[in-house]
């Protein structure tokens, strides 16, 4: 069944649009990722206008975080504090990333930076994060290896010291304000809710435990997609709303799905999934700047607007 | 006195002896939320009021012609082993949709002189007033906005597609792709003898989005704050509406 999308303009499958949002969703609530690092390159694929998709997508991720987030919330496994935190930071970061990327649709280098943040991203957080879940997977088979003490870093010397009861930490505000903020920025450029790179920081970076993380995470990314859905939507004009509502559809039943999935795995073998899913994608859009492309020109609108 | 009125009668009259009578399956296109491209049969006659000339037969072009919008054209260069938009050139305006169907190769129904004049061909349908001085082949960056329409449909050159019988009933249908702009299509009908046009007839095709694909677009332009918000809310309630439903289902 073909359907028109209005904003933007062009013509789909409907049951296409409802099954990719379905197997984004379930993904989304298993790994507690937006999923829009799959989702944006995937609508490109299918022939949506690039600003289409990435606005379009970031109303989508509202959807399945908000549902995905319900089901943590019940089983407790949300940090509310910690969330706030990193959202201050997400605010402020995704009001400077949108400066960023609209200085760079003037320069025309848009499509390569995004894609070379992708490259750069995917492929250094999966490679860290397949590596660690190795390990740990092989250290939980040997019998009697105690599991290390945490470290006192750096990041414990840090002043504003808050307890996050929730992640059982007693730490400084700091380090989550900048990695909300690092977020931020690259969520509003990349056009996803910075799950993918989110997860892995609060993990090692300020070692949240991780069933606590996929939920913070989750109920952080509403507000920022939020925030940049309504960015979008009053300065480009680029949401598609029927293009949100049928990729929703599909999503928020697929979240509830996935997080259920996600309480069945243990925390090592979700990790390791994450990890291989995140270095395919990075694969494929590196295969895809080293390739000679088939057209070597592109169309856009003129600048301006 | 009898002088301007010979005058008027000479302007009314038409400048030629064979005239396009007009007919069009529709002359507007719905872009409803099913919309799913659209074929438009334009069928019309020649209405002389002598014998056929002698000399070469009589041929017909058909223009369709959307709105024109201003474009930029980039091309990838490898740089550093990746493939990077390098040169850009900004073409002042380029049709959205734009198909010619004639009824016989266009070389033959067509001279380049009156292609000058009137306009008619895919490339003399795109202006560019100039390249920077950075890019020394600037015709190809014009080229590849023809190539790339092309590969979507959006410019077609359909070459002896009118159908045309005893030099005085033509029909053509034009098949237009499902990723449409709205905009009133300018449509144009040429008779050529030996090259030249004889006579030419204009009319329009609206092409408009109806009901909820209009309602919504509207909103989005006019009001995008309360269309922002009304995909925010749509959003956060499917969420509670699916986590509710999986509750429900998993307690039933």
């Amino acid at each position: 069944m073909q359907i028109y999308l209005p904003i933007a303009e062009v013509s789909v499958n409907a049951f296409l649009l409802l099954g990719l949002g379905g197997i984004v969703g379930i993904l989304s609530g298993m790994f507690g990722v937006g999923g829009g690092f799959l989702m944006t390159p995937l609508l490109f694929f299918i022939g949506i206008p690039p600003a289409v998709a990435v606005a379009t997508e970031a109303n989508q991720i509202v959807a399945s975080s908000f549902s995905g987030v319900l089901a943590h919330v019940k089983r407790k496994s949300v940090d509310f504090r910690m969330g706030t935190v990193l959202l201050i930071g997400g605010l402020v970061g995704a009001a400077l990333g949108v400066l960023v990327f609209n200085y760079l649709k003037s320069m025309g280098q848009v499509d390569l930076l995004v894609k070379l943040c992708y490259v750069l991203f995917l492929g250094i957080i999966g490679a860290l994060m397949f590596v660690e879940s190795l390990n740990a997977i092989r250290k939980s088979k040997k019998p009697g290896s105690a599991p290390k003490r945490k470290q006192r870093g750096w990041i414990h010397a840090l002043p504003f010291k808050m307890r996050f009861r929730t992640s059982g930490l007693y730490i400084s505000v700091i380090p989550p304000l900048i990695v909300g903020v690092c977020v931020g920025i690259l969520a509003a450029i990349m056009g996803v809710g910075g799950g993918f790179i989110m997860v892995p920081a609060m993990i090692y970076l300020l070692g949240m435990p991780t069933k606590v993380v996929v939920g913070t995470s989750l109920f952080q990314i509403i507000f920022v997609t939020a925030f940049t859905t309504l960015l979008h939507a009053t300065t480009n004009f680029t949401v598609d709303m029927v293009l949100a509502v049928l990729l929703l559809v599909g999503g928020v039943f697929g979240a509830q799905i996935g997080t259920r999935i996600g309480t069945k795995l243990k925390a090592e073998q979700l990790r390791i999934l994450l990890a291989i899913m995140v270095l395919t994608v990075c694969g494929k859009l590196a295969f895809d700047l080293l390739v000679m492309p088939s057209e070597l020109y592109s169309l856009g609108a003129t600048g301006g607007h | 006195m009898l002088r301007w009125l010979a005058i008027l009668v000479a302007l009314a009259l038409p400048a030629s002896a064979e005239e396009v009578v007009l007919g069009m399956s529709q002359d507007k296109v719905a872009i409803t939320a099913n919309f799913d491209g659209s074929e438009i049969l334009i069928f019309g006659a020649v209405k002389r009021e002598e014998a056929i000339p002698e000399g070469d037969p009589l041929q017909v072009i058909v223009a369709i012609q959307g709105p024109s919008e201003p474009i930029t054209v980039r091309r990838k260069e490898k740089r550093f082993g990746i493939w990077v938009n390098t040169q850009s050139v900004d073409v002042d305006a380029a049709p959205s949709f734009y198909a010619v169907a004639t009824s016989a190769p266009f070389d033959e129904v067509l001279s380049s002189t009156e292609d000058l004049r009137y306009k008619i061909s895919i490339p003399s349908a795109i202006r560019s007033v100039g390249a920077p001085m950075t890019v020394q082949d600037s015709q190809s960056f014009t080229d590849a906005v023809i190539r790339v329409r092309k590969a979507n449909s959006l410019f077609q050159l359909n070459e002896g597609s009118v159908e045309f019988s005893q030099d005085t009933l033509f029909k053509t249908s034009i098949a237009m792709p499902a990723n449409l702009t709205e905009g009133a299509y300018r449509t144009r009908i040429y008779l050529t003898r030996s090259g030249v046009v004889v006579s030419e007839y204009e009319t329009e095709i609206d092409v408009r989005k109806v009901g909820l694909e209009r309602w919504l677009y509207t909103l989005s332009r006019q009001q995008p704050l309360i269309y922002g918000l009304l995909s925010l809310a749509i959003a956060i309630f499917s969420g509670w509406a699916a986590s509710a439903i999986f509750t429900g289902l998993r307690r039933g």
